[in-house]
């Protein structure tokens, strides 16, 4: 919302400076987005003098002027018809900005003569549309003297955000009002004007709407005015106009204008003669349209609060009015509306329209109720005085809502909710100031004006109060301490999160964080796409299904990353997957994924990732959050996105899976446009047993042996599809007390075995907790190993 | 000299000249092996008489011992000249390049959201967290926005498919749903941050789809808006580790909040860098109010028993103020470039001992 100083001090009589108005807007809740200074836009230009005109030597329509200015006498081409001798002009030198036609001001050769500076027109100045011509001001006008000081420009504009609860501060007499609370200035109350009549209203008005839709439009009044000679409005209200942004058209539409801007309360005026039988507001019919004032056709629908007469809608009620019933030069009887539309329905047939109008803004944000009558009283005070004419009698259809309300208001609730002193004089003085009623008491009563559809309760007016006597006397206190040294405040998968990420930067991953959302096709190759994780709206076609794994947008990420030319990568994301949308659909997973080509090294390069690598990265997360890595099963049951013989699942127990890993399926990794082999890994943070609460944090005792340790090794031939696991863990049950490690160390194929087998060669620990063992007694353990590696159909490698 | 001096200067001639671990041994069989010239006189002590041997025993023995000591002495010597020589010829060339190891960092995003928990743990601030999918009720209508609102148009929201017979759900708008779901399903007194991700339909070079929040909520009988002030304000303080912020709050608009606030912060621009604290101009850095008592009752609250105050801050735009990030969107397009520039160690974990960041 845009107003110009002087307009604000139609309502506010103040001493204050600028500055001072617009720091108070902003600290009264106004938030001030720009002031803009026409004087300081048009601080370059100040008044020349013509003193010499001759015919330019080589150009019939130049002239060269010697001319007197603020810099001294200087010479310039000029190729206005009106260049003479003895007219005062706007001069620009050289260097300045000329804003009309985007450009600065340097010496130039014109035809071969020098030019130094310019004499600017109307338009050029950005004051206008006028361009026959240059500017020629007041011949009385001193030499240098601004412009801007000339033209009367000195009139800074001030823009600022009107929030939605406050439809008030949409006209100026809001802003003024809020700053007059402040004691910034006094508030220049004008009563209502009395308008004589002389006649009933011919014009008749009627609502006509079912009674699911009655508060479509409520109150719909209006009168006609006769005799009325439209043409340009005075030069104070087209420069009003004009400062704020509008332009002026005739007077009729600029006094609606004028209203719309000053009150807050749009109006509407027709041509009486293009008026045919009852106006009446009604919703419309499927197939009804109209042309719009801005020149588009629209289609009406039964949603939509239309103002029609008996042939043809004429506009749209609140939002826009029609071309065929508008206002020209031509028109001698007016009729004029001021109505009330329902905020709800205008918002709705905007956004379906898609029409922006002044009318829209106000009445979906809310307009005074009771400002229907008043300000048609305003509005025919201004076309009496511009336009002339002669007034009917005011008709109102419907009756309008009172918009006021009683609030209850105990004045401690001040203190209560702000901690602020403010005493109980002052609150009412403001109150007061910003239209509010009081009835002082224990508990004062309120009334709320009908221009403040925001205010509905308590706080309400503690806010009122505070934000007049400013946030900056609220008292700055901390909240008290619950302890002296604060508890942990981490849950614990909160805390798995932190340790996951902490875990992968240390294993040389990259954090990332990545959109939740995936396309269709991303969602579908990696086991989602559920109808219930589309969004209905997404930002971008690719972007149209909550992912149901970070590994669409990681394995993306790879891919834009190795166009570029890094081809050996790590990335990864702690963050959410979306399995249904409920509260407990969500969950949370750290998802990291290797694009595996090591640099080369005079040592040699290092091996590429491989399903070990991915492996070791789930395990080492999982050995991060505290899980029983130990007792984990792997097994070759990973989905099908990933490669069918390198992937696997660690769990504990088929139910209980903590994370996935091995490499990408090569058919997706074609679909994702991705080369070479992709290593990745996915651990789901919630499923992971939490360890029991222990009473302290003392550690068990350290358990060590004094006795010397035996390792032996082994070979076993099993069959070539036996997990190695399982040949593990038959020698860890052969001695349970005395075996304390089994290391795989090697895998042999080939010579000296069949096809089909493979031999394991392993490392086993015997750990005597109290003696010494013999060489009896390690032979006697190392039967009992072979014995139940036997079992499992593994044979002693000869 | 008697002859036991001069086999004993001739033996130690004989070990200083020794010039290998072979030469020294062959000394070594000559004078003490067991036909060696000092065990041949020990022999000899057997067939003396007691005075001759007592004269001569421990004459033989000290020579015994100093040749044995010399010998000991110089093999010693030639050990540490074989190692010497040995090492002489071990040298690597210590300029050669290491092999690179990937350096992991932490993204800004979860550093400064960490640095943010951190300050208001210290407070006294429990942390909670909310699902991304949330319904009508929570997102909108418990926050006081009634149907078709300006205010919800305000919000850009991404809504889900609708699917027969379910609630309709959108991606929360902000991190305040979580505050409904706290008041609902916990007593208070309360004192919560709740961080997490956010979405608006909105993508330009200041707005992405998604983004991060953060929020406060406190709810108790006596927290008013001076508890805002100086809470915040400790924050601020604590979170752009310098001393003396000047900040301000300024009546604004929130549904949720009555009274409401905007939070501006001094700043300064010196060259490409922004200066958080001190300066001529001011930047809007948060939204806060005291909760709206329309709020507390339909978590099921009693406006006249319970107050409170709530904050929300932008994650992302605390991290560009904090540490000079540019754009917005590049936080989301995991570019290593920029990851490894902007990321953190994985070892500065933020604490208050220590100092938020180094």
């Amino acid at each position: 919302m845009k107003f110009s100083l002087s307009w604000l001090k139609r309502h506010l009589e103040t001493q204050a400076s600028l500055e001072t108005i617009v720091e108070t807007m902003v600290r009264v809740g106004l938030e001030v987005e720009e002031v803009e200074n026409p004087k300081e836009r048009l601080k370059a230009f100040t008044v020349g003098h013509v003193l010499h005109a001759e015919k330019h030597p080589d150009a019939d329509k130049l002239k060269v002027c010697r001319v007197a200015t603020i810099d001294g006498e200087k010479q310039i081409v000029c190729g206005a018809p009106n260049a003479r001798a003895g007219i005062k002009v706007a001069y620009a030198p050289v260097g300045a900005y000329v804003p009309g036609i985007d450009v600065t001001l340097s010496k130039a050769k014109i035809r071969g003569v020098e030019s130094h500076g310019m004499m600017c027109s109307v338009r050029e100045l950005e004051m206008g549309d006028d361009h026959d011509g240059i500017l020629e001001v007041d011949e009385a006008a001193a030499v240098g003297t601004p412009i801007a000081d000339i033209m009367g420009l000195d009139d800074p504009v001030i823009d600022f955000e009107v929030t939605p609860n406050r439809p008030d501060t949409n006209g100026v007499i809001g802003v003024a009002r809020d700053l007059a609370a402040t004691g910034l200035g006094v508030l220049t109350a004008k009563p209502t004007p009395k308008i004589e009549t002389g006649f009933a209203c011919p014009q008749k008005i009627a609502l006509n709407f079912p009674d699911e839709a009655k508060n479509a439009c409520t109150v719909f009044a209006g009168r006609v005015v006769r005799g009325v000679k439209n043409g340009p409005s005075p030069s104070w209200l087209q420069e009003a106009l004009r400062a704020v942004g509008l332009r002026p058209i005739n007077a009729l539409v600029d006094i609606t204008n004028f209203l719309s801007i000053d009150q807050a309360r749009p109006l509407h005026v027709y041509d009486v003669a293009k008026l045919s039988g009852t106006v009446e507001a009604r919703l419309g019919k499927e197939g009804e349209s109209f042309e719009a004032l801005d020149g588009k056709t629209y289609k009406v629908d039964d949603t939509m609060c239309v103002i029609a007469d008996e042939r043809r809608v004429l506009g749209l009620g609140g939002v826009m009015g029609g071309t065929f019933s508008g206002c020209t030069d031509e028109t001698t009887d007016v009729f004029i509306e001021s109505a009330w539309f329902d905020p709800t329905r205008t918002a709705k047939t905007g956004r379906k329209t898609g029409i922006i109008s002044d009318a829209r803004y106000r009445f979906e944000r809310g307009v005074d109720p009771q400002s229907c009558v008043p300000g048609l009283e305003q509005a025919t005070d201004l076309i009496l005085r511009f336009c002339g004419g002669e007034a009917s009698e005011v008709f109102v259809a419907g009756e309008a809502q009172a918009g006021t309300k009683l609030i209850e208001f105990p004045p401690s609730e001040v203190k209560r909710l702000t901690g602020m002193a403010v005493s109980e004089p002052e609150m009412q003085r403001i109150l007061e100031a910003l239209g509010f009623i009081v009835e002082k008491g224990g508990v004062w009563s309120v009334l709320v004006p009908s221009f403040r559809p925001d205010i509905e309760g308590k706080a309400d007016l503690v806010e009122e109060i505070a934000r007049i006597v400013g946030f900056d006397g609220l008292p700055e206190q901390s909240l008290p301490r619950l302890h002296v040294v604060e508890r942990p405040k981490y849950s614990k998968i909160q805390d798995r999160v932190r340790l996951a990420r902490r875990a992968l930067a240390s294993r040389g991953f990259l954090e990332t964080v990545l959109w939740s959302f995936c396309s269709e096709k991303q969602a579908k190759l990696f086991g989602g796409g559920a109808a219930a994780l589309k969004i209905a709206n997404p930002i971008a076609a690719d972007l149209s299904d909550m992912r149901p794994t970070a590994l669409p947008g990681l394995l993306e990420a790879l891919k834009r990353n190795s166009d570029r030319g890094r081809k050996d990568l790590n990335l990864f994301e702690v963050g959410p997957a979306y399995h249904d949308t409920t509260p407990t659909g969500q969950q949370s997973l750290a998802v990291c994924v290797r694009m595996s080509n090591p640099p080369r090294h005079w040592q040699g390069s290092e091996k590429p990732a491989d399903v070990f690598t991915a492996k070791a990265d789930a395990m080492a997360v999982l050995d991060a959050l505290g899980a029983p890595v130990e007792n984990l099963q792997a097994t070759p049951t990973a989905p099908d996105y990933y490669h069918p013989g390198r992937s696997g699942q660690l769990g504990l127990g088929p139910k209980n899976i903590l994370a996935r890993f091995g490499e990408l399926h090569p058919f997706v990794a074609s679909q994702l446009d991705l080369e070479g082999t992709i290593i990745m890994a996915e651990i789901f943070l919630e499923v992971i047993p939490q360890g029991k609460a222990k009473a302290t944090k003392t550690k068990p005792a350290l358990e060590k042996s004094d006795y010397q340790a035996v390792a032996r090794d082994f070979a076993f031939v099993v069959p070539e599809d036996m997990p190695a696991d399982k040949l593990i863990k038959a020698i860890k049950g052969a001695d349970k007390k005395m075996i304390a490690a089994v290391n795989l160390f090697d895998v042999y194929r080939g010579k000296g075995l069949e096809a089909h087998e493979k031999s394991l060669a392993i490392e086993v620990i015997f750990q005597p907790k109290d003696h010494t063992l013999s060489d009896k007694e390690i032979e006697a353990l190392a039967e009992k190993v072979i014995a139940s590696a036997g079992k499992t159909g593994a044979r002693l490698r000869g | 000299m008697t002859d036991l001096d001069r086999l004993e200067k001739n033996l130690l001639q004989q070990i200083e000249a020794a010039d290998s671990e072979e030469a020294l041994e062959s000394v070594r069989v000559q004078a003490l092996g067991k036909k060696g010239q000092v065990s041949v006189q020990m022999k000899s002590l057997g067939k003396m008489s007691p005075e001759e041997r007592k004269q001569k025993g421990p004459l033989l023995n000290g020579l015994k011992a100093r040749i044995g000591e010399a010998i000991g002495a110089r093999k010693e010597q030639l050990e540490r000249a074989a190692l010497e020589a040995r090492l002489a010829n071990e040298r690597a060339d210590i300029t050669l390049p290491i092999r690179p190891l990937p350096k992991g960092k932490i993204h800004p995003i979860t550093q400064v959201a960490e640095e943010v928990a951190v300050i208001f743990a210290d407070m006294g601030f429990e942390i909670r967290e909310g699902p991304d999918m949330e319904d009508d009720f929570h997102n909108f209508t418990a926050l006081n926005f009634p149907p078709d609102h300006p205010a919800r148009e305000l919000h850009d929201t991404f809504f889900l498919e609708r699917q027969e017979g379910a609630d309709p759900m959108v991606l929360r708008t902000h991190t305040s749903p979580v505050q409904i779901r706290t008041m609902m399903s916990e007593k208070p007194p309360l004192r919560v941050i709740i961080p997490g991700r956010t979405f608006r339909c909105d993508s330009d070079q200041t707005h992405t789809p998604m983004f991060h929040q953060v929020e406060g909520l406190v709810i108790d009988k006596q927290t008013h808006m001076g508890h805002l002030k100086g809470t915040l304000n400790a924050f601020i303080e604590a979170f752009f580790e310098v001393d003396g912020v000047e900040t301000r709050l300024r009546p604004h608009f929130f549904p949720f909040t009555e009274p409401s606030a905007e939070m501006d912060v001094r700043y300064s621009r010196v060259g490409n860098e922004l200066r958080i604290g001190q300066g001529d101009s001011w930047m809007e850095i948060l939204g806060c109010g005291m909760v709206h008592p329309n709020v507390l009752k339909n978590c099921g609250l009693d406006p006249d028993e319970y107050q409170g105050f709530a904050f929300g801050m932008g994650i992302d735009r605390l991290a560009m103020l904090k540490y000079g990030i540019p754009d917005l969107r590049d936080m989301f397009a995991a570019d290593a470039r920029w990851l490894e520039h902007y990321g953190f160690d994985a070892l500065d974990q933020p604490n208050l001992a220590t100092g938020l960041s180094r």
